[in-house]
């Protein structure tokens, strides 16, 4: 196409042909996507705005939300346990997922079927892991629990029924199930280095180590990239695991942001003021995912 | 942040057959006995899960939980998969969520692939902003947008209807992206050629990449029919009517009324896991490969 010769009336004649094209093939797409995505994203940012009920009218409150979620004790501590969830579930499932990947890069026999069983937690659903798992870790019947006993530790967790394990159970679990998934990512990274620089290290002397940190981690840097983009917004998203697990307690201590926007939205009616929260949410997923990019394009230039 | 740079980072499929030439072969016997025992370790922690569900799904009320753990029930309650279907709506619940995944499903790879051909072969201005939009719209969770949406839909009157899952999930940007990552991998000349036989765009699309791009599709289906089937929140929000449940909360509404049927509790489970994971081992292996290559997800 680029190589046509652009005398004027046919090349704007062609131009006109493309867009024709173009805009026909994603406009079926277009339509649900506009409408349901792009509208309602901007849309959050005047409801925020508001003071908003479902029959009620939008009434503009200015910074009303916002000054109410500075002082808003409940806010800050699903602000907190949402951070806390992240900073433990990024690096431990970034750790594992790269585990498993290196292991499952091998010739192997039946390497398949163990890639297989990393990514099915991730396929199954949240309502019977979730119920699974809070049996696994009952804190009197539990298997986990009776394990622990077993190996000698005297005083088991109370997990999911105790304020300070309940956040620690819900991120094990939140790790078990998308360990795999990112796994695959991995793996897609894994076959792109080159075999060579591999021999080439072995030759010279390189211990498996020193493989491992001249070769895979810079093999590896832009998988590992994009993987963290998107367990960040993964981590920071994190609601259904949590909501039917714990429901968000005992008392405060596993509510996380998108659990609290359900709460003022869906449950007590206050769409301005779930809005100004999520705003909250948007602003951290998108400041990372921007700062995550500009440390990126620095790195790589 | 273009559109490239969100795309690059991750590698195309890899063709099935050709992973040998990047796969390490693991050389001393040592090693390879020390990689087993990891695997093998990492696999049981893995399903035990799963390995706990099933059991406890045959087990008598009772015997769930029992000190020492029983692994194995004794005796086989085969019962609960009867008792469950008549104290629940299981297949009120199954039959809707199987229409949704299946309505879904269909809409996003037939309008998703049809988009991201001409994202990805037709060039016209604009185009790159608009899919620019597309990709963006990927980094902000769906719970930061969910209130408005809800709005949007309820003026509607879409909100309780089958209707508003299809319409929240049908035009998401994943098979978009998905299917333009794929195109992009089918050589320019195939179509040049066509149109240089007077095949339109619409033909070029139809017969040539269509046939080629069977495997992109069936990943897409596979990756959409299980987040649909998965899918809690959507449902919990839009959905209720109770014959409207889908199997995520009619299993949960269940697990509230009979909080101390364990076993049976564990039977629903099984039943909610298994069409999916019956999927999944059938396409396990499009499915690996969509999500490898693209790292996308509903």
């Amino acid at each position: 196409m680029a190589t046509l010769p652009r005398t004027r009336p046919k090349y704007r004649r062609l131009v006109w042909r493309n867009t024709v094209a173009g805009w026909s093939f994603i406009l079926p797409n277009f339509i649900g996507f506009v409408g349901l995505t792009l509208l309602p994203v901007a849309v959050l940012f005047y409801v925020a705005f508001t003071n908003w009920n479902v029959f009620g009218v939008a009434e503009w409150t200015g910074t009303a939300n916002f000054r109410r979620l500075w002082s808003d004790a409940s806010f800050w501590t699903a602000l907190r346990n949402t951070v806390y969830y992240a900073v433990f579930h990024i690096p431990l499932t970034l750790a594992a997922a790269l585990g498993l990947a290196l292991l499952l890069n091998r010739k192997l026999r039946g390497v398949r079927f163990f890639r297989t069983v990393a990514f099915f937690p991730y396929i199954t659903s949240i309502v019977a892991i979730a119920v699974v798992w809070n049996q696994l870790f009952s804190p009197e019947y539990g298997p986990i629990n009776a394990l622990l006993g077993a190996v000698g530790v005297d005083n088991p967790p109370g997990w999911t029924a105790s304020a300070t394990w309940s956040m620690p159970a819900v991120i094990i679990v939140g790790t078990w199930r998308y360990m795999g998934y990112y796994m695959l990512l991995f793996l897609a990274g894994l076959q792109t280095i080159p075999a060579q620089l591999y021999e080439a290290a072995e030759t010279d002397g390189a211990s498996p180590w020193q493989r491992f940190v001249h070769v895979t981690m810079p093999g590896l840097r832009h998988t590992t990239f994009f993987v963290t983009v998107l367990l960040t917004i993964e981590s920071f998203k994190v609601f259904d695991l949590i909501l039917v697990m714990t429901g968000g307690g005992p008392g405060q201590s596993t509510l996380v942001l998108s659990q609290y926007i359900y709460q003022k939205g869906f449950e007590e009616n206050q769409f301005g003021y779930a809005s100004a929260v999520s705003i909250v949410l948007f602003a951290i997923c998108f400041g990372i995912t921007v700062i995550q990019f500009w440390v990126n394009k620095r790195r790589n230039s | 942040m273009t559109a490239t740079d969100l795309s690059t980072p991750v590698p195309a499929i890899v063709p099935p057959g050709n992973h040998a030439t990047s796969v390490r072969r693991v050389r001393s016997r040592g090693g390879r006995l020390l990689g087993y025992a990891a695997l093998v370790l990492a696999a049981a922690g893995l399903l035990l899960p799963f390995f706990w569900m099933v059991v406890a799904s045959l087990k008598t009320n009772n015997d769930v939980f029992t000190i020492p753990i029983t692994w194995l029930p004794d005796p086989v309650v085969w019962r609960n998969y009867v008792d469950i279907w008549q104290r629940s709506d299981m297949t009120t619940w199954l039959r809707n969520t199987l229409l949704l995944s299946v309505v879904v499903t269909f809409l996003q790879v037939f309008t998703g692939s049809f988009a991201a051909y001409g994202f990805a072969r037709v060039r016209f201005p604009g185009r790159d902003l608009l899919f620019l939009a597309y990709v963006g719209t990927i980094a902000v969770p769906w719970q930061s947008y969910m209130i408005p949406q809800f709005i949007l839909m309820s003026k509607l009157h879409l909100s309780n209807t089958l209707w508003s899952i299809v319409a929240i999930q049908a035009f998401g940007a994943v098979g978009v992206f998905l299917m333009k990552q794929f195109y992009e991998t089918i050589p320019e000349e195939l179509s040049e050629a066509a149109r240089v036989d007077g095949l339109s765009e619409f033909g070029i699309y139809r017969r040539i990449i269509l046939p080629l791009s069977r495997p992109a599709l069936a990943s897409l289906a596979l990756l959409m029919f299980t987040t649909t089937w998965n899918d809690y929140l959507g449902p919990l929000i839009y959905l209720r009517s109770p014959e409207l449940r889908t199997i995520q909360l009619g299993l949960n509404t269940f697990i509230s009324q009979y909080n101390a049927e364990y076993a049976l509790i564990m039977t629903g489970s099984v039943l909610s896991v298994l069409p999916v994971a019956v999927i999944f081992l059938l396409g396990q292996r499009y499915f690996i490969e969509g999500v490898a290559s693209t790292g996308l997800k509903g």
